[in-house]
């Protein structure tokens, strides 16, 4: 095991679902990415003003995190053609299947929803699944 | 208040991201990795956030109207269907290749530019390619059934 950091994940993770309960307590709604940036791709009408105000504050985290501390390292390994394919991937099956990571995965799980635990059973095994193969099979 | 409220949960959720180790890709795919040096962190990344993410949802439903908002917008369908099942996998094939998802791709995009960039704007292609494909009819008849169509975007 490299790098095992259950304390800060589990107070970064405390984190992520106490901004999806603020979110849903204030706003009404559910803290899914996807959903918000594919809802202001789809309509931009008077919805646009939270959708922006959550995504900016989302772009800006690392700035107001720099401020207080240093950032935590971050190693992106894919290349750039890679990554394009990849965001084309995660763009489209995220707004094909209703969610994301959070949507389905924190929202979504947490709210007992059948239709993002099934969403979340299929991204993961696939996730685990591609890791497999191109680690292991392909990249070994 | 309801733009400054969404600021806020932006920041917060981009904090946890953050703290949390779930912004590093090679972090994400050390997850993924069962049969390599496997790191289980990220399970408590999501233990932490669905159990906090689970009493903020009862809070909501038990209060009924939320504080800044007319109503509560939480999707309310149960049927598993194709296009969930396939957009997930889909999902997951493109999660698992660069270890990105939606929400640390966008967080990213101030620590690492060029790759959060070039990734986001391959996925908001993404998003618009979807427009493509053929709306399934149980889709439609949920929306007549009086669901609102936010309700797709969980």
């Amino acid at each position: 095991m490299d790098g095992f950091t259950p304390v800060s994940a589990l107070i970064g993770g405390a984190m992520i679902g106490t901004s999806a309960a603020l979110f849903l307590i204030l706003n009404g709604r559910i803290a899914g990415i996807s959903g918000i940036l594919g809802g202001l791709l789809a309509s931009p009408s008077r919805e646009t003003g939270w959708r922006v105000a959550f995504l900016a504050g989302l772009v800006l985290a690392p700035l107001a995190y720099g401020l207080v501390a240093r950032l935590p390292a971050v190693t992106v390994g894919a290349s750039l053609p890679l990554l394009a394919v990849a965001g084309l991937l995660v763009g489209f099956g995220s707004r094909l299947g209703s969610g994301c990571t959070s949507g389905h995965g924190v929202c979504g799980l947490g709210r007992l929803s059948p239709r993002s635990m099934a969403a979340t059973v299929t991204f993961m095994t696939v996730a685990i699944l591609t890791v497999l193969v191109t680690r292991h099979l392909i990249g070994a | 208040m309801r733009t400054v409220s969404a600021f806020a949960a932006g920041l917060l959720f981009g904090l946890g991201l953050l703290v949390s180790g779930m912004s590093d890709p090679a972090k994400v795919l050390g997850f993924l990795d069962l049969v390599g040096h496997w790191d289980p962190s990220l399970a408590f990344v999501m233990a932490g956030a669905v159990a906090v993410s689970a009493l903020g949802t009862l809070a909501a439903r038990r209060r009924g109207r939320p504080l800044l908002a007319p109503r509560l917008e939480i999707p309310t369908r149960r049927d598993l269907d194709l296009p969930l099942v396939a957009g997930a996998a889909i999902f997951g094939l493109g999660w698992g290749l660069a270890g990105l998802c939606p929400g640390p791709a966008l967080t990213l995009l101030t620590v690492a530019p060029a790759q959060a960039a070039t990734f986001v704007a391959a996925m908001i292609a993404g998003m618009l390619l979807v427009r493509l494909v053929p709306e399934p009819a149980t889709d439609r008849d949920a929306r007549r059934g009086g669901i609102r169509p936010e309700a797709r975007g969980a």
